[in-house]
C-alpha cells in the first residue's frame, strides 16, 4: 500500500512536469524545422527560421527597443524601490503602514488596468504614446516588486554596519553609498533582474501605449495575427535565451559575492 | 525630532528617500486610475469626449448583453481556471514537499519554473500547435487509430482554459508547496501517533493548514485570469469574448474610451470583490 502510493506520487510528477514542459518543448524543437509551419512531422534541424529573424529589420528594431526599455524601466524601478524600501526602514513614521499599502496597491491591478489607466490619461492630455510611456507604466508594475525585495535585504545586520560608518565620522550620503548599497547589493541585483525579465517579455501596456515604435511583443503579436511560422517559435526561443542569460547573471554575481566574503 | 542624535541632520536623506517612489506610484499610478473613473462617467459625442457626469456607460453595459457577457464569460473562465489548477497543483505541491527528497526540492522549483521564461505570447501559440488539426496531439491519435478525423480542440474556450491551467499550476505549485514546507512535521506525527490513518492527517491536519496557500495562489489566479488578454486572444477563437477582449475592442474598433474605463472599472471591481473575500474569509479562519 505504502508501496504504491509512493509510486502514484512519483507517476503523477511526471506527469506533471510532462505537462508544463510539453509546449515548451514543442515550441523550441519546431523552432529549428526546415519546414514552414510548425506542425508535424519534424523535418531538419534547420537554422533557417533564425536567421530569418535576425535579418529581419523590424524584429531586431523591436528586440533592441525591448531590451532597452527593460534595461531602463528595471533601473528607474530599483532606484526608487532602493529609496522607498530605505526610507521606510531607515526612518519609520506612524504613516509607514499607509506608505507600504500605497507603494505596493499597483501589485493587486491587473497590467491591463494599469495599462488602461495611463492610456485614457495620456489621450485625455495629449500626451502622445511612445516608448517613454511604456516604460513609465513598467516601472509602475514593477516598482513594488523591487521595493519589496529590497526592503527584505535592508536587515539589521546593514543597520549595525550603518551606525559603526557614522560613528567613525561618516556621512549619511557616505553611508548610504559605502555601506548600504554594497551590502544590500544582492537584493538589489535580484529586484532588477527579475525586473527586467518581466518588462521585456510584457504585453499589453506596451500593445496600448506604443504606436510606431513597438516592443518585441507587440511585434510578435502582429506577426501571429498573419498566421503561425516557425519564425514565431524561433522569436520565443531567443526570448528565452536572453531571459535566462539576465538570470544567469544575476545568479553568478549573487554567488560570486556570497563566495567572496566567506 | 524628538530623540536627539548626534549630528542633526543624520536621518534627513531617509526621511526623504521614499518622497520620489511614492510621488511616482501617486503621479502614475494612483492619479491615471482616479482619472480612468472619471472618464468612465464621460461620453463620447461624434467623435469628442464629452466631460458631463452620467452612468449611461454602466447602464449600457448592464443592457447589451454582448457587453456583460464579457464580464460573465470572464468571471466563468476564471472560476474553472482556477478550481483546475489547484486540483492540478496541489499533488504536485504534496508529492515535492513530502516525497522529493529534500536536497532535490529547490532544482526541481526551478526546473517547474524554467519553461516560463519563453515568451510569454509565443507559449500561448505553442499550445495553438500542440491542439491544432495537424498539430501533436491529432497527428498522435491519428497514428495510433484512436479517432479517424482530427478533434477539434483549438479556438475554444478549453483551449484558453488550458492555456492559463499551464501557467497558474506552476504558479499554485509554489504557493502552496512554500505553504506546505512551513506546516510543523510534528502535527502529523502526532495525529498518526494517536491512531489517525493516512487520510485522515491529510484531511484534519496537512489540508486545513494549507488553505492559506491556496488561497493566495487562487487569488493571484483570479486575478491574473481576469486581466489577461492574450491567452483568450490567442487560443479562444472567435466565438466568445472575454472581459479584456471587449475592453480592447472598445479601444481599437470603438475609439470609445469612456465606455473602455466603465468596462476596465468593472473589471477592478470584480477583483476587489474577490480581495475583500479572500480577506475576510482568511481573517475569519484565523479566528
Amino acid at each position: 500500500m505504502s508501496r504504491l502510493r509512493f509510486d502514484l506520487g512519483w507517476v503523477y510528477l511526471a506527469l506533471g512536469y510532462t505537462f508544463i514542459f510539453l509546449p515548451v518543448l514543442v515550441l523550441v524543437l519546431f523552432s529549428f524545422t526546415s519546414r514552414d509551419v510548425p506542425m508535424p512531422p519534424f523535418e531538419g534541424p534547420s537554422l533557417e527560421w533564425y536567421r530569418r529573424i535576425f535579418g529581419n529589420e523590424r524584429m531586431v528594431h523591436a528586440l533592441v527597443n525591448s531590451v532597452t526599455l527593460a534595461g531602463g524601466s528595471s533601473l528607474v524601478a530599483t532606484v526608487l524601490g532602493f529609496l522607498g524600501a530605505y526610507g521606510i526602514a531607515r526612518h519609520p513614521t506612524r504613516w509607514e503602514g499607509l506608505m507600504r499599502y500605497l507603494i505596493m496597491a499597483p501589485i493587486t491591478v491587473s497590467y491591463l488596468i494599469v495599462g488602461m489607466g495611463l492610456l485614457v490619461t495620456f489621450h485625455v492630455m495629449g500626451v502622445p504614446k511612445s516608448l517613454w510611456a511604456v516604460g513609465a507604466g513598467h516601472v509602475v508594475i514593477n516598482l513594488p516588486l523591487c521595493f519589496s525585495i529590497i526592503l527584505a535585504g535592508l536587515g539589521e545586520h546593514q543597520r549595525n554596519l550603518e551606525r559603526a560608518a557614522h560613528d567613525l565620522g561618516a556621512s549619511e550620503i557616505q553611508a548610504l553609498l559605502r555601506i548600504t548599497v554594497p551590502v544590500t547589493l544582492p537584493s538589489i541585483l535580484a529586484a532588477y533582474c527579475l525586473s527586467f525579465t518581466l518588462s521585456w517579455d510584457e504585453f499589453i501596456i506596451a500593445f496600448l501605449l506604443t504606436r510606431f515604435e513597438v516592443t518585441l511583443p507587440v511585434l510578435l503579436f502582429e506577426l501571429l495575427r498573419a498566421g503561425s511560422s516557425p519564425e514565431l517559435n524561433a522569436a520565443g526561443s531567443v526570448v528565452f535565451c536572453i531571459s535566462m542569460s539576465v538570470v544567469l547573471v544575476a545568479v553568478a554575481l549573487t554567488l560570486g559575492r556570497r563566495s567572496s566574503r566567506a | 525630532m524628538k530623540r536627539a542624535s548626534p549630528s542633526g541632520s543624520r536621518s534627513s536623506l531617509a526621511k526623504w528617500a521614499t518622497a520620489p517612489t511614492l510621488l511616482w506610484t501617486v503621479l502614475l499610478f494612483a492619479a491615471p486610475l482616479a482619472f480612468m473613473l472619471m472618464v468612465s462617467t464621460w461620453k463620447r459625442v461624434r467623435g469628442k469626449l464629452d466631460p458631463v457626469w452620467t452612468f449611461d456607460n454602466y447602464e449600457k453595459i448592464f443592457s447589451k448583453s454582448y457587453l456583460l457577457d464579457g464580464l460573465f464569460n470572464s468571471i466563468e473562465v476564471s472560476l474553472t481556471v482556477v478550481a483546475i489548477s489547484v486540483m492540478v497543483a496541489y499533488p504536485l505541491a504534496y508529492v515535492l514537499a513530502y516525497r522529493v527528497p529534500a536536497r532535490w526540492q529547490k532544482l526541481m522549483l526551478v526546473l517547474m519554473i524554467l519553461p516560463f521564461w519563453t515568451s510569454y505570447l509565443v507559449r500561448s501559440y505553442a499550445w495553438s500547435v500542440v491542439l491544432g488539426d495537424n498539430g501533436i496531439v491529432n497527428s498522435t491519435l491519428l497514428a495510433i487509430g484512436l479517432v479517424d478525423a482530427p478533434l477539434h480542440l483549438d479556438y475554444r474556450r478549453g483551449a484558453t482554459v488550458l492555456g492559463f491551467v499551464h501557467f497558474f499550476t506552476m504558479l499554485l505549485t509554489l504557493t502552496i508547496y512554500a505553504n506546505l514546507v512551513q506546516i510543523n512535521p510534528s502535527y502529523r506525527a502526532a495525529a498518526a501517533d494517536l491512531g489517525a490513518s493516512r487520510l485522515q492527517v491529510f484531511l484534519r491536519i496537512t489540508l486545513p493548514l494549507s488553505i492559506p496557500g491556496i488561497m493566495v495562489g487562487a487569488f493571484l489566479t483570479f486575478v491574473i485570469t481576469m486581466g489577461d488578454f492574450i491567452t483568450p486572444q490567442i487560443l479562444g477563437g472567435a466565438n466568445e469574448l472575454l472581459l479584456p477582449q471587449s475592453i480592447i475592442l472598445q479601444i481599437q474598433r470603438a475609439t470609445d474610451f469612456p465606455m473602455a474605463a466603465a468596462m476596465s472599472v468593472l473589471l477592478m471591481l470584480s477583483v476587489t470583490v474577490a480581495y475583500f473575500a479572500l480577506a475576510r474569509w482568511l481573517r475569519l479562519d484565523r479566528m
